[in-house]
């Protein structure tokens, strides 16, 4: 056997430097380390919650509206409530033209207008919510001269549409052609097709994408600040201001007292619990959806 | 009972790309009619244009004339018209993967507006059995969805489907390509079959396919029909070299 | 083979009598077409009209500010509103070293941590893993910034910031009383923030870099982490800086944890234990009490300021993702 044959098994059997073998050691560890580091504050932030927030919650917290300061006792049950309705009116404007939006890209939107709203969609999503809410004061406030939940209802439509009208499309692009083609085939209008077969094909993802842009406002208290504005009492007029709980929490997270802390810890709780509660709720319900009638 | 097929000056275009030059021919009432060529032949294109099908994708046009038994295809009436006279059936099985059997079958009826629920139960059942697989789902139409039957059952699904709308024209695109050879069998033998109510065309790859289920063949070649007689003929004195040459497998 | 089953002929004849006409009647839809697709179209263009109408409202809201100071708006650091004397230096030098600090801190924890999953996790932990990161995005950021006022601060106040002056204040960065509350604070709290969108997006183009670039370098004897460093980091180092500039655009835009803990003080100053103000925070805290309208249309111009920055490094952002996931492939160097 050749001289070099022997020198290449031994080259392969020498062992890595330890340097190498060091570096890999340390970036598994560092990487490792990452991992810890980042799920630190998120254990924490969970853990303060509960701590926190769950002996404050009581029937008096859930039913009642804050009492006067320096009081002790009162709730947030106006502030839950409120926020309850801004995200009803939201996403009755949000979700129907987020949707339609979504159904046109996927649809409709495969030429140059399309991208342009495509593009555009996605710039909406980076607008800072301060921003919005500066702009849904500038439309809704300022016309009718008063804070209301109509204004904030409409910051966090703007919020939702541009998530709900990718997310639709993305949902609407992945059924395949064929089952389309199955439905002109069998003289199925087209506006008809697009609805009762693309759509429910869908369903469950367009609606995991609902609820996706919906716990997102749910938690945002920015665009609220000068449009809903907040308020002491229960309020079920669309043009009022109109408590809300991110409100709620933020105003007492900052206040000098104690006792508005300690209810701002139970606020956050109830929000967070809320938001998973919301989401796995809509995740079921599309989930039974699946099996539908033609109709 | 089915009608006769006439195209006359049948042309094709992708856009700007022609793929069917001046097509005319005859598919005669109650018997079934192959049409067979080479990949890119214009097969698929020529009998999506039976039922304006062709219009669907984008920038393409036909123009020509056919007539589905008194049926202008491309005058008077409009696309989606058409479409609920004419039965289709594609080359992958595409049942609505939301809907029941039951609802698959009754879908062509039910999106058209057609709402009696007494007559669809009688119309489901008779389409099924038609398309030979009542047997094998009547005990859970409503509880399995049409996408969790096997290939060859979802194919037969969709047969029933169309078949459910009582077209005078059933169209089948490369029925059995994705099918394996025992369900290729069923649905072969089951288009023997519908011949006595249905005029039926089949485009198919598969020339022994179509010695077995078709009395009439016409080759395509490069967007052109070069030939079209009784399949005997065909395939034993084929009167034009081209299609000599294709059934001979010298190309294809 | 069980046949189709023997069917009436007269029954076929009647019935298909009756399906036909129906269907026949049943009608073009061409008119319900055309005002689906109209209704549609209607939708996808509200998405133009918004974008339109933020524009619109940030423009005709900031003209008296501009009309007022014009550039030097951007360059004076004096915020008085009772002498209506306003300048936007504090707010962009806070929101800049708190978007920046939170940066610094967040990429190599985001990378660390996406490397971590993508690469040299067991496969069971992957999706729990990769979900709890995610959970990090979930939670507002008014909850954020409450638990920073309650339990970050006291802790940088007590620890954190002692700890900095004594080993790192040669640097001229951490003097001052250590109050909590400030830069430090708020460049924390925002690299919390921000890590899951770059840890999500780096995870994303890491596992777009094809697997024949993974076994290409192991084939050369690499150890696993060289493998990573230029099998893969290589290859997705501009879907990386992407997911980096978007997690940063994210940062710039972010207002109520921030708001809560920098201090809310418009002042420039180089330690980081000093109280801040950013952009985002003046217009939450000042915009409902703004008295006088050159007031508010120095927050509005700093909102379009705000707006035209953050626009412009989420467009940078989405390219650099898009030419590593879907456009050009990535590139192997030698």
């Amino acid at each position: 056997m050749p001289e070099n044959v022997t020198a290449t098994s031994d080259f392969a059997a020498a062992p890595i430097s330890l340097w190498r073998r060091g570096m890999n050691f340390f970036a598994t560890v560092a990487a490792a380390a990452a991992v810890v580091l980042v799920l630190l504050p998120l254990g924490a932030v969970f853990g303060y919650l509960v701590y926190k927030g769950i002996g404050s919650i009581n029937w008096a917290f859930l039913t009642q509206t804050p009492k006067p300061v320096g009081e002790a006792g009162g709730g947030m049950a106006n502030a839950i409530a409120g926020s309850a309705f801004i995200l009803l009116i939201a996403s009755s404007i949000g979700v129907p033209i987020g949707i339609g939006a979504g159904i046109y890209l996927a649809e409709y939107g495969r030429d140059r207008l399309g991208n342009i709203i495509r593009f555009t969609a996605d710039v909406l999503n980076g607008v800072p919510s301060i921003v919005v809410g500066i702009v849904a004061y500038g439309i809704v406030v300022l016309s009718q001269g008063h804070f209301s939940a109509l204004a904030g209802g409409v910051a966090l439509a703007i919020m939702m549409i541009p998530t709900i009208a990718r997310t639709t499309e993305e949902m609407l692009l992945l059924v395949p052609n064929t089952v389309r083609e199955a439905a002109y085939g069998l003289g199925v209008s087209r506006w008809r097709t697009t609805l009762s077969i693309t759509l429910r094909t869908a369903t469950s993802g367009v609606i995991t994408g609902v609820m996706l842009a919906f716990a997102r406002v749910a938690g945002e208290t920015a665009p609220l600040l000068f449009t809903a504005f907040g308020n002491q009492y229960w309020n079920w007029k669309i043009n009022q201001p109109t408590a809300a709980l991110s409100l709620q929490i933020f105003t007492y997270a900052i206040s000098p007292f104690d006792e508005w802390h300690r209810q701002a810890w139970a606020g956050a709780l109830i929000l967070i619990v809320l938001i998973v509660a919301a989401v796995s709720a809509v995740r079921i319900v599309a989930g039974r959806g699946m099996l539908k009638g033609a109709n | 009972m089915g009608v006769g097929i006439k195209v006359d000056k049948l042309n094709a275009w992708f856009g700007k790309t022609q793929a069917l030059y001046d097509i005319t021919m005859e598919a005669p009432a109650n018997h079934a009619t192959a049409v067979i060529g080479p990949s890119g032949c214009g097969k698929s294109t020529f009998v999506r244009c039976l039922n304006r099908m062709h219009e669907t994708i984008p920038e393409a046009r036909a123009t020509g004339r056919v007539r589905i038994g008194e049926l202008d295809v491309y005058n008077g009436t409009s696309a989606v018209q058409i479409r609920r006279r004419i039965g289709m059936v594609f080359q992958k099985p595409n049942p609505f993967p939301t809907m029941s059997i039951y609802d698959n079958v009754a879908a062509g009826l039910k999106l058209n507006g057609f709402h009696d629920d007494a007559r669809l139960d009688e119309i489901v059942e008779r389409s099924l059995k038609l398309s030979a697989l009542w047997d094998e789902v009547k005990d859970s139409l409503r509880k399995k969805s049409g996408a969790s039957l096997s290939g060859g059952q979802q194919q037969r699904l969709c047969i029933a489907r169309a078949l459910a709308v009582e077209p005078q024209v059933l169209l089948m695109d490369e029925p059995c390509s994705a099918l394996d050879p025992i369900s290729t069998g069923k649905i072969e033998e089951l288009i023997f079959q519908l011949k006595e109510k249905f005029t039926i065309v089949i485009v198919t790859h598969n020339m022994q396919q179509a010695s077995r289920v078709a009395e009439f063949t016409g080759f395509f070649l490069l967007g052109k029909l070069i030939e079209l007689d009784k399949t005997e003929r065909i395939f034993t004195t084929p009167s034009d070299k081209r299609t000599e040459d294709y059934i001979t497998g010298r190309f294809g | 083979m069980p046949g189709p089953q023997p069917v009436a002929k007269q029954e076929v004849a009647a019935s298909s009598e009756n399906q036909s006409e129906l269907l026949l009647k049943a009608g073009t839809s061409q008119v319900a077409d055309g005002v689906f697709h109209f209704a549609m179209l209607a939708c996808g263009l509200c998405v133009l009209a918004l974008v339109g109408l933020i524009i619109y409202e940030l423009i005709s809201g900031s003209k008296l500010s501009w009309h007022a100071f014009g550039l030097k708006f951007f360059f004076a650091s004096e915020w008085d509103p009772v002498n209506e004397q306003f300048g936007a230096l504090p707010f962009i030098y806070g929101t800049l070293v708190s978007s920046l600090l939170g940066l610094l801190l967040a990429v190599p924890l985001a990378v660390g941590v996406a490397v971590f999953i993508t690469e040299m996790c067991p496969r069971w932990l992957k999706g729990p893993l990769a979900f709890t990161t995610e959970l990090l995005a979930a939670i507002p950021s008014v909850i954020y910034g409450l638990w920073a006022i309650f339990v970050l601060v006291p802790l940088l106040r007590q620890y954190g910031e002692p700890f900095c002056a004594r080993y790192f204040g040669w640097t001229g960065m951490f003097e001052g009383p250590p109050y909590g509350i400030g830069m430090l604070a708020a460049g924390i709290i925002l690299a919390i923030m921000v890590v899951p969108i770059v840890s999500s997006i780096t995870r994303e183009v890491m596992t777009a870099v094809p697997q024949q670039q993974r076994e290409a370098v192991l084939a050369l004897g690499a150890t696993r982490w060289e493998m990573i460093r230029t099998g893969v980091l290589r290859n997705a180092r501009a879907g990386i800086l992407g997911g980096v500039i978007l997690g940063l655009g994210r940062a710039l835009g972010e207002t109520m944890a921030v708001t809560m803990v920098i201090g809310n003080r418009p002042e420039i100053a180089r330690s980081l234990f000093a109280p801040g103000y950013t952009m985002a925070s003046v217009i939450a805290n000042e915009f409902s009490e703004a008295t006088g309208d050159t007031y508010l249309s120095a927050l509005i111009e700093i909102g379009l300021a705000l707006f035209i920055v953050t626009i412009i490094v989420n467009i940078l952002a989405q390219f650099l993702v898009w030419t590593v996931t879907r456009g050009t492939p990535a590139r192997s160097h030698a």
